[in-house]
């Protein structure tokens, strides 16, 4: 029997095999990564302390994020997630601007994960006496690899997400028992290094920058939505509980970094690797290799949950025909958005070769920032118009709308605080948003698939 | 060319033999993981009908809230 005819009948959807654990590796897998690399680039922009204050506001911001996207998504069971949120409580134009934030922001976050794997053993080279060791076949191996494993199946390769992140998530509490935080002023030296806010509070605000890195991408979970087996139940347990073991990941991380390294040398744009840097101000190298496998377990992570954010987001703008419709199939036996994966490899690969780091993580975090700006907004008009008894959710988050308000209010301060260092590139980002929403509007709306993209059994909107 | 595509893609050069296998073996498996991808995806298209491959539609909440 040709294949052809085996599958004629069949229709071919991305499988349910996912659970909370999974969910939960997604969400701290993109995430954790920037605990080990990137923090620290605020450090520079206001001091130790202000990196303090920035990381709990960035942690609001995120909290408020994760309950917002909790609500929604336990209601949009759709691969997609903050794209086909925007499709039905918004409207076509604002989900192609969140599908295209999150692809970009997704891509750029693969690359500069790459980057840092490939960084990481040309660090470990020169620390072995090696010279002349090239990083990028390592991060064209990074992406090549895991973009195969995402090619296979995601039950595979979330399974290996959730296994790499714990590891990860577990070398950051061992570093901290390592730095003996019950004994002040032994290993760990805050009194001493600790010196204020060298650029007053301007410098909280610029800092707030790099600090969302302590959390960007927890939001990703919701691209599961369509693969896990319970998504009213997984997506909220699964983003809460990453919520909360990033909130704790953050803390320990600033705890132990600010108390070993003077702010001058842990804020300085080439240290790419504060708690490995951490783990050798400590000296043990038992300690040592496990901060260096657990920094590249995260850059793995990361990388690995993005190409499956990406290819979701940009797997159902092609379903709903908001790019090309070839871009919707799904591999019949893989059951994953196959095309998706292998169109977004090169474009990864080109930033990670050709793009400096920190340009890659601006430009993330500014596609991160629009997505959370439209989400404060989303929210307010989900619950306008679907009040709680007009839909039943899998979660209801508190104290509405106060959440929205302190998002958007966050929002508005951390795009301040980008302007301050990279208004070019602020500028530049929101200009292509602009002019490729005119090139949606006027020629691609022409081929969506109108009525059919919106396929939530919801009653009528409130006022409509 | 030479030059832009060697600033991407970097020969090989270190001095150390096991290192220099290391980055000649990262090159060979990335372009064999991504030569099975594109020639399975060539293989796919080809044994089925868009129809069948493109035949998924967003899903749903089947689960008991």
């Amino acid at each position: 029997m040709s294949m052809t005819s085996a599958a004629s009948a069949a229709k071919i959807n991305l499988l349910r095999v996912l659970g909370p654990v999974h969910v939960w590796g997604l969400g701290v897998g993109i995430v954790l990564v920037g605990e080990f690399s990137g923090w620290n680039f605020a450090v520079g922009k206001g001091g130790a302390l202000a990196v303090l204050i920035a990381c709990w506001l960035a942690g609001v911001l995120y909290t408020c994020v994760a309950m917002i996207d909790s609500e929604v998504t336990s209601t949009v069971a759709a691969a997609g997630g903050q794209y086909a949120q925007a499709k039905h409580i918004v409207g076509p134009l604002m989900a192609f601007n969140v599908g295209l934030y999150l692809v970009m922001a997704y891509t750029m976050l693969e690359a500069g994960n790459a980057l840092t794997a490939g960084f990481l053993v040309q660090y470990a080279s020169q620390l072995l006496g090696v010279t002349g060791v090239n990083y990028q076949p390592y991060a064209i191996l990074s992406i090549a690899a895991l973009a195969f494993l995402n090619y296979r199946g995601v039950l595979m390769t979330l399974t290996f997400n959730y296994i790499i992140t714990a590891i990860a998530f577990l070398s950051i509490i061992v570093l901290f028992v390592a730095a003996q935080p019950w004994a002040p002023g032994v290993v760990l030296k805050h009194k001493e290094l600790l010196t204020g806010l060298p650029y007053g509070w301007i410098g909280v605000v610029a800092s707030l920058h790099f600090a969302l890195w302590f959390f960007l991408g927890i939001e990703g979970t919701t691209q599961a939505a369509e693969e896990v087996r319970s998504p009213a139940r997984a997506l909220p347990l699964g983003t809460m509980t990453g919520m909360i073991t990033l909130l704790i990941a953050a803390s320990l991380t600033w705890y132990i970094a600010a108390g070993l390294m003077p702010w001058e040398y842990l804020g300085t744009v080439a240290n790419y690797t504060p708690l490995f840097d951490a783990a050798r101000v400590i000296g043990q190298p038992w300690l040592m290799v496990l901060l260096f496998i657990g920094t590249m377990f995260s850059a793995l992570a990361s990388a690995n949950g993005c190409i499956n954010d990406a290819s979701r987001a940009w797997f159902s703008m092609g379903r709903d025909r908001y790019v090309p419709v070839w871009f919707g199939a799904v591999h019949p036996v893989n059951r994953t958005p196959y095309r998706s994966i292998i169109f977004l490899l090169p474009i990864a690969l080109a930033f990670a070769l050709k793009v400096p780091l920190d340009q890659i993580i601006t430009f993330s975090i500014l596609s991160g920032l629009l997505g959370y700006t439209f989400m404060s907004f989303n929210m307010v008009m989900f619950r306008n118009k679907w009040p709680l008894e007009s839909i039943k959710r899998g979660y209801v988050h508190p104290f509405h709308p106060l959440p929205a308000f302190v998002l958007l209010l966050l929002c508005a301060v951390t795009y301040f605080a980008i302007f301050l260092g990279y208004g070019t590139q602020l500028v530049s980002m929101i200009a292509f948003y602009a002019i490729i929403s005119l090139w949606f509007h006027f020629y691609r709306y022409q081929y969506v698939r109108r009525g059919a993209q919106f396929t939530m059994p919801w009653p009528r909107p409130k006022g409509y | 060319m030479y030059e832009f595509f060697t600033s991407m893609f970097p020969i090989p050069s270190t001095p150390s033999p096991a290192w220099f296998a290391l980055e000649w073996a990262a090159y060979i498996i990335s372009i064999a993981l991504i030569a099975w991808m594109v020639i399975d995806m060539i293989r796919t298209n080809a044994a089925y009908s868009e129809d069948v491959l493109q035949s998924s539609r967003e899903g749903e909440i089947d689960d008991k809230l």
